[in-house]
């Protein structure tokens, strides 16, 4: 097991939840990114859009300031020195992803950090359930284009 | 204010998410790749921001209200519907099909490629696409 490599997931958790303890003791809100997100380009802007806009902000300059310093704060990703990784397909493969992602977030009131942070942190069934659900999906489907589409690639 | 402590929120996101790999879809698919050469990274990402939020939360519903908010507006939906559950599926699809949950595909804005352009805007158009289904279903 690469133990560097998870102290690092543990060290980016935290500050993932520190992020959300943050929004939430602030504002008074849930640091969910489909929702956040989803809400700023979906309904026209209100008085109340502009932390969002600096949200979705600083969320981008997150990586970039680690690419700035080289990635040499550390991170790990596949490459050294590597902040962004390459996506897994071509544009026909992420538009069908990006559109299951979009709906499915939008259906569902929540994507990983709405449902899988905020809400198993607030201990509710519904995100427990969601978060459940869409675990054991991506792992399927993870297996089935890994062992038996691609043939045990 | 409120602007700058919404930044402040976003750049903690963002830099947990490129520290802990999660801006690398390759990593993300290795963990969702249990039966194959796992890898359990995310797990940690996962456990050490669940348990953050979990310990943090209770320190901040101490007091009667937000800093800056009139109220800390939480869902109060307790009930399990088709829709929850069926949205839940579709995004788990999406996600072991391309690696991104929204939170990293935003994030990664800043390496962006033609597939990351593709999945950002079928994203956008699936959030409007779902606001078009029924309210419950």
């Amino acid at each position: 097991m690469d133990w560097s490599a998870s102290l690092q997931g543990l060290v980016g958790g935290v500050l993932i939840g520190l992020s959300a303890v943050w929004l939430m003791a602030t504002l008074g809100r849930i640091a969910g990114i489909s929702g956040i997100v989803g809400s700023l380009v979906t309904t026209l802007p209100k008085g109340d859009s502009a932390w969002r806009v600096a949200f979705v902000l600083g969320l981008i300059s997150g990586p970039l300031l680690l690419m700035l310093t080289g990635g040499g704060l550390g991170n790990v990703a596949g490459e050294p020195g590597e902040v962004v990784g390459q996506p897994a397909g071509g544009v026909g493969l992420m538009l069908v992803a990006g559109l299951l992602v979009g709906v499915g977030t939008g259906l569902g009131s929540g994507c990983t950090s709405g449902h899988g942070v905020c809400g198993l942190a607030r201990l509710s069934p519904r995100s427990m359930v969601a978060t459940a659900t869409f675990l054991a999906c991506a792992i399927v489907t993870v297996y089935v284009v890994r062992h038996v589409i691609g043939g045990g690639a | 204010m409120k602007t700058v402590m919404g930044y402040i929120a976003g750049l903690l996101f963002g830099l947990g998410l490129a520290l802990a790999g999660m801006t690398d879809p390759a990593r993300v698919l290795g963990f969702l790749d249990l039966f194959g050469a796992w890898d359990p990274t995310l797990m940690f990402v996962l456990g050490g921001a669940v348990v953050t939020t979990f310990i943090g939360y209770r320190v901040v519903f101490r007091r009667e209200r937000p800093m800056l908010g009139e109220t800390f507006q939480l869902p109060t939906r307790q009930d399990l519907d088709g829709r929850l559950i069926g949205g839940a599926a579709l995004f788990g699809i999406g996600w072991g099909l391309s690696g991104y949950c929204p939170g990293p595909a935003i994030a990664s804005i800043a390496g962006l490629t033609a597939p990351l352009f593709a999945m950002l805007v079928a994203m956008v158009a699936g959030w409007f696409l779902a606001r078009a289904f029924p309210a419950r279903g």
